[in-house]
């Protein structure tokens, strides 16, 4: 990468996905892969890293749930509205042949970007939300020939009741999946990793921490156990790695450093 | 292959190589992750007496020539400093340099005795960071006198743990402040701190990048003053120092040696090459003094005062 300078994008259009997420079309390209995050700036308000939710080399799409300060103020943007670009940043994800897909929250729209560059492979894409108006991405997941769509929901609107890691438990247990991939809640990739460890295949994992730089300079979303900055060691990382940091599932750090529990 | 060990202020390196402080340094284990990636040492992000927020993002943009960072010091207090500092002795066996800062001068003793407790190897003081200017008081860093008092202050707490000064580059005159600073009790200094502030501003928009508008000058483009400030000080005092600026290769750091200094601080570099820039630094001086005949790398130490 030749710099870490912002570049103004405009916003092409505002998708609403769902009663909290909004998708951001940009019309500019980072070239980012799946799996990677881009960091956004409103100017005179902060920068906050997001994964990428899609990126076909023209525009950038961003699904972003409007739940804190920073987002809130992205929902407020308008067509025509400029933000500042800048990476892509961070790892990828690997491809598989039999994949399983587990995303919570925004954690279907990274997932979904790497499903539909993954045509080779054969996809078991589980989404899970709190109810039917929060799920994300299923109209474009079930529109992909190379995947089968599993949906679960905790009060049971649509698709089966409960947590989506015991659909993925069932999808497990079927047998043949190479590798398990999630985004998303880390108590929910937490599960779905011990999962891939129990039966014994392959996980990719995508850590979020408090990232500022977004580029291993800064050090504030360092993990420990193995210490490494998440912006640049990960933010997809293997099972291997993941099991590594000691802190996964159990607590993550504030802007100061200091550990917050999950 | 050379001897690549160093002794500064009577701590034993065994090797020059050492993460400045601001980079990385947040927790325990990433400083071990660095000391795992070749560093003979670490320095730790500054230490506040209290909880002290940082700046809004971006803190920190970079182009190939230059860094520019306005991260703020952000800090969780001396008890997160403590358990860090302790996770990093349990993983590695490197030596710790604690940095230490302060908003007014009873903020450095405060810190200075919280972190006695915490056993660092050397204390570095920072007098000098320009992007909190508004809080630090420009005056601390450029004078002479309140460089003297807050070294004076904090010696006196310290007892005989080695004390060090890092030295802004944005001053008059850097070698009497050097001065008077080894004159108030402190065993040697680190120059050179991020230069300016400087400014990049986005022209599209029309606002400066960093929310802080203006940051601390870092990178490639700041070694050529690192280089003559080391020597400088080398020249009048021959005090121990850590040189650090725009350091991204073996031959930087030895070039950094020769002017003076005995360790080489290395920070920005980690976006540059890599995290694992430190070993690759430690390989490239061992080939350079393998190629040269250089049996000891202490013997480069001011080589061009001779």
């Amino acid at each position: 990468m030749l710099d870490t300078i912002p570049r103004m994008a405009r916003v092409k259009a505002i998708l609403q996905e769902n009663e909290i997420v909004k998708t951001f079309v940009l019309d500019i390209t980072v070239g980012a892969e799946p799996g990677q995050f881009v960091n956004v700036w409103i100017p005179r308000v902060d920068e906050k890293p997001f994964s990428v939710a899609y990126d076909d080399g023209h525009e950038l799409h961003l699904a972003i749930a409007a739940v804190g300060d920073f987002s809130r103020k992205m929902h407020d943007l308008k067509v025509g509205d400029k933000v500042g670009i800048r990476g892509p940043f961070g790892s990828k994800f690997k491809v598989a042949k039999r994949m399983a897909f587990l995303g919570g929250g925004y954690g279907a729209a990274p997932l979904y970007f790497f499903a539909k560059s993954a045509k080779d492979s054969q996809i078991d894409f589980i989404v899970g939300a709190r109810s039917k108006n929060y799920l994300l991405y299923t109209d474009r997941i079930s529109k992909l020939e190379n995947v089968t769509l599993h949906i679960a929901t905790d009060d049971g609107s649509v698709g089966s009741k409960g947590y989506n890691t015991e659909v993925l438990k069932t999808v497990l247990a079927s047998g043949g999946i190479d590798c398990v991939y999630t985004v998303g809640p880390e108590i929910m990739m937490y599960k779905a990793a011990m999962m891939a460890k129990e039966a014994g295949i392959d996980a990719q994992i995508s850590m979020e921490r408090y990232m500022k730089c977004g580029f291993g300079v800064c050090g504030n979303c360092c993990v420990d156990g193995s210490g490494v900055p998440t912006c640049v060691a990960g933010p997809v990382m293997d099972l291997a790695e993941v099991l590594k940091i000691e802190d996964f599932g159990k607590y993550h750090r504030n802007n100061l450093g200091k550990k917050i529990n999950f | 292959m050379a001897d690549l060990s160093v002794e500064f202020c009577g701590v034993k390196f065994k090797n020059p190589i050492v993460l400045a402080s601001g980079i990385l340094g947040v927790t325990g284990d990433s400083m071990a992750q660095v000391v795992r990636n070749g560093a003979g040492g670490v320095t730790t992000k500054s230490l506040w007496p209290h909880e002290h927020l940082g700046h809004a993002n971006p803190t920190i943009i970079s182009t190939q020539n230059w860094m520019l960072n306005a991260v703020g010091i952000p800090d969780g207090g001396p008890e997160k400093a403590a358990e860090e500092i302790a996770r990093y002795r349990k993983a590695v066996s490197a030596p710790l340099i604690a940095n230490i800062v302060g908003g007014v001068m009873d903020d450095y003793e405060a810190i200075a005795r919280a972190v006695v407790l915490m056993n660092p190897d050397i204390i570095e003081i920072n007098i000098s960071c320009p992007n909190v200017e508004d809080e630090l008081g420009k005056p601390m860093a450029c004078s002479i006198s309140k460089s003297a008092e807050v070294t004076r202050r904090v010696r006196s707490i310290v007892g005989q743990i080695p004390l060090i000064v890092k030295l802004s580059p944005n001053v008059e005159n850097i070698v009497s402040i050097a001065k008077s600073v080894m004159d108030a009790g402190a065993d040697g200094v680190t120059a050179i701190n991020t230069v300016g502030p400087g400014m990049a501003i986005d022209i599209d928009s029309a606002q400066p990048i960093l929310a802080n508008k203006s940051g601390g000058l870092s990178g490639p483009a700041i070694k050529p003053l690192a280089v003559k400030y080391v020597y400088d000080i080398y020249k009048n005092l021959k005090c121990p120092i850590v040189g650090t600026g725009g350091v991204l290769t073996g031959r930087d750091a030895i070039e950094m040696m020769m002017a003076g200094a005995t360790l080489v601080g290395v920070g920005s570099a980690v976006w540059y090459r890599g995290q694992d820039v430190f070993g690759k630094i430690v390989a490239e001086m061992d080939e350079w003094c393998d190629a040269n005949g250089v049996k000891k790398i202490q013997d480069l130490i001011g080589k061009v005062h001779a």
